[in-house]
């Protein structure tokens, strides 16, 4: 009997060693685009906007023409690339503090003008490459390099529930939050992903995938404790689900 | 030959461009360089390219930055606190060598300044202006024929070089208007197997300017200085009015450089020999050129609407051989002829 392969690297991921430490979310996350490239046959007509974190080397892993951007402007750059390149699938993937915090107007305004993207956004509550700081997403309380006693919301406000935030906006298509903690939540972010690519092919405009995600170098735990503390911490306070989705608007009008 | 028009500066700037093929630009709007944007606005869904107007300074340059990583011909323009904030790409843009043409219509300054016309940016912009080893090539238009001229070329230059290539000028060029016979097409095209289009037949390629293993960053920038020299020794422009037979030479820039070749005419007039070194080119700045034209003279006097920015590199290149003298007007003031005149008068013959 032949051997059924249940598990393989996609075309679209390199061979090469990753630098990303273990039980890190940005892998399982690069794997997924990869998969979803793969099976959308789309990988010859991507341009990857890497980010400036932990994802800055996102372009020697998965195997796409890729353009460096300076910390938070990655939507910018792929707005001026994707006006440039208008039947090319162009992804923002971005960190927290690369997002919410150095490019926050560059966010807004990209959901807000509906650029025809992909923003996959990997909130770990923390900066990851520079070792360790307080996040724009760092829930209360909790211990950084910058929040050594916790953080305290009076002093330096709230964590920032960025699909809550895009979507008051008018002109996102499709914004939905999804987590990579354990295997099931790694096969529905899969999809969103998928869907949010297939937007942007079909020419509907901005997608939005916000992906929680472990930093347990970082957080200073397990991998493990890491997955744990996605579920048990970070879920409560961002909801996972999808937020707007123009599609079902539009069936929903239809009936 | 093209047609004889009355153009203001900022409508000839963005009617070169247009004509040189430029088909991205991203706008923010600040005074006094908002008719480039209004032009713009007006012309570019006409002609089937891309205006944009950007959240802020920072994204319009980014997304030049982004279309032009893929091959586009792509320009922002903006005036003096908007290019402290687009310097960031600019850094990112000569790392990652990726063509771009930014203008610069100076204002006033520190901080907001007033929205007159001044040249209180020349460090900023001809320093390089964002971290790193770097340049961009910056032209100092004098005149509108000239600001459209060198705007044309400004895209044939940044693609050559894959460089970003500044036009510094200023609120008084902007807003003046003079006739102006609109440039031809150059047909330069260069060839770009970097850009991004997709990895479709080829492998897969990066722009980018982190370069994070032992020593490649080194390599990387002495590839920028051959780059640099290249650029040096072909790319120097100036203007030399006046100054072979002359005892005292102005060097001015830009709008101040009018001044100064009226100053030279009202002092000939009085049997005085003057004349006006003309740095075109700001980096790579005429410094050969400049320590020759002065040679033998009896004062060099340098003119700016600032404080005294350009009169460094002028005393570099003079390197003592002549007594460098400066008058400068900042604040968006500009030297008076009669000024000018005077201090000349007052070296004796
Ligand atoms: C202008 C600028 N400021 C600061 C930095 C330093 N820096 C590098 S990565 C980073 C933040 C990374 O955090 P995040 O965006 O959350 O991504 P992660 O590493 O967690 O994936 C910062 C501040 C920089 N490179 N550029
Ligand atoms: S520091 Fe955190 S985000 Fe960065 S690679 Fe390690 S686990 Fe991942």
């Amino acid at each position: 009997m032949a051997d059924k392969i249940l598990y393989t690297r996609p075309d679209s991921i390199r061979d090469v060693k990753s630098h990303y430490c273990p039980g890190c979310g940005h892998g399982i996350v690069h794997k997924l685009i990869g998969e979803c490239l793969d099976e959308m046959n789309c990988r010859e007509k991507t341009i990857l906007v890497a980010p400036v974190g932990c994802a800055v080397l996102a372009y020697n892993y998965i195997d796409v023409d890729g353009i460096e951007a300076p910390h938070g402007r990655a939507p910018a750059v792929a707005t001026g690339v994707k006006r440039a390149q208008k039947d090319k699938l162009v992804i923002s993937y971005q960190g927290d503090g690369d997002l919410l915090a150095i490019g926050t107007a560059e966010t807004i305004h990209a959901a807000n003008r509906g650029e025809n993207i992909t923003v996959i956004f990997i909130n770990n509550a923390i900066y990851g490459m520079t070792g360790g700081q307080m996040a724009p997403t760092t829930m209360e309380g909790q211990v950084t390099k910058t929040t050594p006693y916790g953080r305290d919301v009076h002093d330096v406000g709230y964590p920032i529930r960025a699909c809550e935030l895009l979507n008051t906006l008018v002109a996102p298509y499709y914004i939905e939050r999804v987590s990579v903690h354990d295997v099931p939540h790694i096969v529905k972010a899969k999809k969103a992903i998928r869907r949010a690519l297939q937007n942007q092919i079909d020419g509907k405009g901005y997608s939005f995938i916000e992906v929680l995600s472990m930093c347990p170098t970082n957080w200073g735990v397990d991998a493990q404790t890491g997955a744990d503390w996605v579920r048990d911490v970070m879920q409560p306070y961002y909801p996972l689900g999808v937020f707007r989705d123009k599609d079902a608007e539009e069936a929903s009008r239809v009936q | 030959m093209g047609e004889r028009v009355l153009l203001k500066g900022n409508e000839a700037a963005s009617e070169a461009a247009l004509i040189a093929g430029c088909t991205h630009y991203f706008a923010y709007p600040i005074t006094p360089q908002n008719e480039i944007s209004a032009y713009m606005a007006k012309r570019m869904p006409k002609l089937n390219r891309t205006f944009l107007q950007a959240e802020s300074e920072i994204a319009a340059c980014n997304m030049v930055y982004g279309a032009a990583a893929t091959g586009a011909r792509a320009m922002t323009s903006s005036s003096s606190p908007g290019i402290a904030l687009k310097q960031e790409s600019f850094g990112y843009i000569a790392g990652a060598e990726v063509p771009a043409v930014v203008i610069n219509m100076m204002r006033g300054g520190p901080g907001l300044g007033n929205i007159s016309g001044s040249q209180g940016d020349y460090n900023m912009c001809v320093k390089g202006g964002s971290n790193g080893d770097f340049h961009n090539l910056v032209y100092a238009p004098a005149t509108v024929q000239e600001l459209a001229d060198l705007t044309l070329k400004a895209f044939d230059v940044a693609e050559k070089y894959r460089i970003l290539t500044l036009i510094l000028g200023d609120g008084y060029l902007a807003q003046m208007s003079e006739p102006c016979v609109l440039p031809e097409p150059s047909g330069f095209k260069a060839e770009k197997p970097w850009a991004l289009t997709g990895a479709e037949g080829r492998p897969a390629q990066v722009i980018n300017s982190l370069r994070l293993a032992d020593g490649v960053l080194e390599v990387h920038n002495r590839h920028l200085e051959e780059k640099y020299k290249a650029i040096e020794a072909a790319e120097v422009m100036f203007e030399n009015f006046h100054c072979d037979d002359a005892d005292f030479v102005l060097v001015t820039y830009g709008t101040a450089s009018r001044v100064c070749k009226a100053a030279v005419m009202n002092l000939r007039k009085q049997g005085i020999k003057a004349g006006v070194f003309r740095p075109i080119t700001l980096w790579p700045f005429p410094s050969v050129a400049l320590a020759a034209a002065v040679a033998g003279k009896k004062q060099v006097l340098t003119v700016e609407m600032s404080l005294g920015q350009m009169v460094a590199d002028v005393r570099l290149a003079v390197n003592g051989a002549v007594p460098v003298d400066f008058l400068g007007r900042p604040g968006g003031a500009v030297p008076m002829v009669d000024e000018v005149t005077e201090r000349v008068l007052s070296y004796g013959r």
